[in-house]
């Protein structure tokens, strides 16, 4: 019933799919650029989002939680200080309904799974359609706890991202390959959010395995901090996410989109 | 605060726990538990569940686990009459002595446990989180004695309310990280061990002291804690002549009680009573009684009871005692306690202090804080059951509690 209604018509999550293509047709991995919600505060946010979106091909808003296991000390500290400012979900989905004009980037949110069933699964593809969200990313909701998130979002086309790891077993990376929707998040290694990595040739090969298991675009994410390891990386996946480095320009009063200008090669 | 009532079938949900269904193939105690975790950490669970089906029942693991719990932590731990509490409470009060277990908690148990499986299944490293620093104690303890290199994840609030404890774990070759993030207790160190085994999977076995976190945790802490359970059972008959009428424990996550409680479940006639950590009062941000004040949601791996605003942020909790300090419960407590199975309050702090002076001078016997609130909870339940027979787990001894013992009970007495 449900896919009757929107079968033909543009789904949100294509326009993710879409974006990243697009980058990658010009020569140059497609950029998905992380900012955590409300930091440093919130009275910025729509401004350092719109700077973002000048720049970054999607734009992946990160939703702060009181216990965010996967991610390293920025952040973390990120994520802290936003909910000291009284950040909530809400606040956030109210914001981006209110952005005139929309930004170009597609928008993701990535959310622990916690803060999204306090808001309710009956309510959040809605909302959060009308906030324009095209996709979601949930470090803490592995595969096998998913099926009612991804029927939820199913509901109104939105994207429910998988991501896979360096010691994801390859019978697993196929299945998550096809799960996936808007594009797979391929973790650069295992550990937090935020360490530099060095992109040595069997994460190289890593990502090749992915992306010759992936329907969907393939961009590699944690750790990605500088122009070289962008270059590195370019050919064997279709875009990276950068986030930890980005959060550390907004923490200084930086520009991000000299940042993420900077960044490309 | 239910925000989020659930909807369950009490009826179906007791008649599966009573037959023993729980937890199913999905890792579920009905609704609650589950696996939520970040992807990394999927193949890691996967292969320590297959190790749990595996080595568990193997005669060989069994004779080895055995062995090291007769001749290095002591058990079987005994029972003992509390004839002064019996005769002050009016009811008759026997105590299952886990403060005489190795390491002076219940804790070992399970650290031995798995450090002998996290050996079998070639672990280079174990990394644990510890609130009271019993767990901790107890893992290092264990480590040393099985030739293994052990970090200790240990919020530094905890670190200095429990410092006994930090200079243990060090004696016994442990590397004690303080924690400073988040709210710096054994939430922020469970984090902390679980980003820490993020980082190697494939080399490091975290070894969780409660029964909390994501599948298989909650049942493997289960199964190593059962020993205490099975034993208490089986001296209460020998020793009292009959099942206790009531069986009483502390939970904070949960371990010692779901080690206590679960070979009385099929004895329906036996009641379940946990006592969690009331803190200073009832309202959010004052106690850690997930049980009795928590919502549905998923904390750490599993979907259980926690202390949480209505935006899904965990609050930070209150206790005098370190080890209840925790804002969730372990996902087979949640179901008991949904089901009708598992009578829970809370004990509050100065109730509490005040039960672990009573059992002090009375039966010369210093239990942890923690186990205090069970006593606290035991004794209230006794004036209102006059006569009846009462199982406490006697979860800890309370020398660790000094410092804190130094400002409260004690303050301007020596």
């Amino acid at each position: 019933m449900t896919t009757l209604i929107t079968t033909g018509t543009a789904q949100p999550r294509d326009g993710i799919s879409t974006a990243i293509k697009r980058a990658a047709a010009s020569g140059r991995p497609a950029v998905v650029g992380f900012m955590t919600a409300g930091f440093p505060d919130r009275a910025h946010f729509t401004q350092n989002l719109r700077a973002i979106a000048t720049e970054a091909d999607v734009v992946e808003i990160g939703v702060p939680f009181s216990d965010p296991m996967a991610d390293g000390a920025t952040i973390q500290r990120a994520s802290f200080a936003s909910l000291q400012g009284g950040f909530t979900l809400r606040w956030l989905l109210e914001e981006l309904e209110r952005l005139q004009p929309r930004p170009q980037a597609p928008l993701l949110l990535m959310s622990y799974l916690n803060p999204l069933l306090a808001f309710g699964l009956e309510r959040l593809p809605e909302v959060a359609t009308k906030a324009g969200v095209s996709g979601f990313i949930i470090p803490d909701l592995p595969y096998e706890e998913s099926a009612d998130m991804r029927s939820a979002l199913d509901r109104v086309g939105i994207a429910l991202v998988q991501m896979v790891t360096p010691v994801t077993p390859d019978a697993r990376l196929r299945m998550l390959c096809k799960a996936s929707q808007g594009f797979v998040y391929a973790v650069t290694m295992t550990g937090t959010t935020g360490k530099s990595v060095a992109v040595p040739d069997e994460i190289l090969d890593y990502m090749d395995r992915v992306k010759s298991m992936s329907p969907v675009p393939v961009c590699a994410g944690f750790g990605i901090r500088t122009t070289e390891q962008v270059m590195r990386m370019q050919g064997h996946v279709d875009g990276v996410v950068v986030g930890s480095a980005l959060v550390e320009v907004l923490e200084r009063g930086e520009d991000p989109a000299k940042f993420l200008r900077g960044l490309k090669p | 605060m239910k925000t989020q009532a659930l909807e369950i079938d009490r009826e179906a949900l007791l008649a599966q726990t009573l037959r023993g269904e729980f937890p199913d193939a999905r890792g579920r105690f009905g609704p609650f538990g589950g696996r939520y975790v970040p992807e990394t950490l999927v193949p890691a669970l996967d292969r320590l569940e297959q190790g749990i089906r595996d080595i568990l029942p193997d005669p060989a693991f069994k004779a080895e686990l055995d062995l090291q719990l007769r001749t290095w932590v002591g058990r079987p731990t005994p029972l003992t009459y509390a004839a002064t509490l019996s005769r002050r409470w009016g009811a008759e009060v026997w105590l299952k002595r886990e403060d005489l277990a190795h390491t002076g908690a219940h804790k070992i148990n399970n650290a031995i446990g798995q450090g002998l499986l996290a050996k079998r299944l070639g672990a280079k490293r174990i990394v644990a989180e510890t609130g009271a620093g019993q767990h901790g104690v107890a893992t290092a303890a264990a480590c040393a004695r099985l030739g293994m290199p052990c970090t200790v994840y240990m919020g530094s609030i905890d670190m200095e309310r429990q410092a006994p404890n930090v200079g243990r774990m060090k004696l016994l070759g442990a590397e004690v990280v303080p924690v400073t993030g988040g709210d710096k207790t054994l939430r922020a160190a469970i984090d902390e061990a679980l980003r820490d085994w993020v980082s190697d999977p494939n080399g490091t076995f975290y070894i969780l002291g409660s029964a909390v976190g994501p599948h298989p945790y909650p049942y493997m802490v289960r199964e190593f804690q059962r020993v205490i359970g099975v034993e208490a059972r089986a001296q209460m008959l020998a020793q009292a002549g009959a099942l206790p009428d009531v069986v009483v424990a502390c939970v904070g996550g949960g371990s010692n009680a779901i080690g206590l409680f679960h070979p009385f479940i099929p004895d329906t006639a036996v009641k379940l009573l946990g006592f969690e950590a009331g803190g200073i009062g009832p309202g959010l941000g004052q106690n850690a009684a997930s049980l009795a004040y928590g919502t549905p949601g998923v904390l750490q791996g599993c979907y259980s009871l926690l202390l949480q605003d209505e935006h899904g942020q965990i609050q930070e909790t209150q206790s005098v005692s370190a080890g209840l300090d925790y804002p969730g419960v372990g996902p087979e407590h949640a179901l008991l306690a949904s089901i009708g199975r598992l009578g829970f309050a809370a004990s509050e702090d100065d109730e509490s202090l005040e039960a672990l002076s009573e059992c002090s001078r009375y039966e010369g016997i210093l239990p942890a804080i923690e186990t205090a609130h069970a006593f606290a909870g035991a004794r209230k339940y006794a004036q209102k059951n006059p006569g009846c027979r009462i199982l406490i787990g006697l979860s800890g001894r309370g020398d660790k509690d000094m410092p804190t013992l130094q400002r409260t009970l004690l303050k301007g007495k020596i």
